[in-house]
């Protein structure tokens, strides 16, 4: 799996592209948590757009990422699900808790407070 | 029996992929939709992931993933000789993980359950666990709730 970190504001962007599996995820949530560390930065987003597989290792590291933005008060979003993804999100009932949104473009807003119309 | 197949891999993580892609590859010759090749995709992934995570605890094992089809039915069975299940009824409770510390979401066999048609497990302790899936082809998907 590639990953790529953009930071915009106080939001990491991780723009992942594969199949997040259990092995993709050991790797992944290394990644990611050193560059919270050094970046700083307060929410979380992740960007699912090219990610055409998903299991529940995938859920594992969202969750856990979760617990740790939230835990500094921060928020962990979601975007570009595709239907698989999205609905095994759902069965986990990760909807709860991670703010789930069409594009980076509709997360960013939403992340500010933001609503269309 | 119409065809079959038999993988044996060491459990190691990076056989996770190779796993699901070949019991994928083995399945297109029944003709199945991209969903139903995803949703065996998904399962046997959660299988293997199991086998390496829970049967050997990420120690060094093997697995023996072995696939036959009867027409459109696939069966799946993925073995391994590990520590096995004490209690299966909890183990296949949705978002029950006997690791959390490794950030597990608990989701396993709730996945294998939802993606396949069938889904048995026979586990002993200390000697290892077989979980067997079946999936039937060209079934006409349940209507949403």
């Amino acid at each position: 799996m590639e990953v790529k970190f953009v930071r915009v504001g106080s939001t990491l962007i991780v723009r992942m592209a594969g199949e997040l599996d259990h092995h993709a995820a050991e790797i992944l949530r290394t990644k990611i948590d050193a560059k919270l560390k050094r970046e700083g930065v307060r929410d979380l987003l992740f960007d699912f757009q090219k990610v055409q597989f998903m299991d529940s290792s995938g859920l594992g590291m969202v969750l856990g990422r979760y617990k740790l933005v939230s835990a500094q008060g921060g928020k962990v979003l979601a975007c570009g699900l595709n239907p698989r993804v999205k609905r095994i999100f759902e069965m986990a009932g990760l909807q709860k808790r991670i703010i789930i949104c069409r594009s980076e473009e509709e997360a960013l807003r939403e992340h500010r407070g933001e609503k269309d119309g | 029996m119409d065809n079959y197949m038999k993988l044996e891999l060491p459990s190691k993580s990076q056989n996770e992929a190779f796993a699901r892609i070949v019991v994928a590859a083995f399945a297109a010759q029944a003709d199945p939709t991209l969903d139903e090749i995803s949703d065996v995709k998904t399962a046997v992934s959660e299988a293997v992931t199991n086998a390496v995570i829970h049967g050997y605890e990420n120690k060094s094992g093997t697995i023996v993933v072995s696939a036959t089809l009867q027409g459109r039915k696939l069966e799946v069975t993925v073995i391994d000789y590990g520590v096995g299940i004490e209690d299966l009824e909890q183990a296949r409770m949705p978002l029950y993980t006997s690791k959390p510390e490794l950030e597990r979401s608990g989701m396993g066999f709730t996945i294998m359950e939802n993606f396949m048609d069938e889904c048995d497990v026979i586990s002993e302790p200390g000697k290892g666990t077989t979980v067997r899936m079946v999936k039937i082809f060209g079934k006409k998907e349940p209507a949403e709730a």
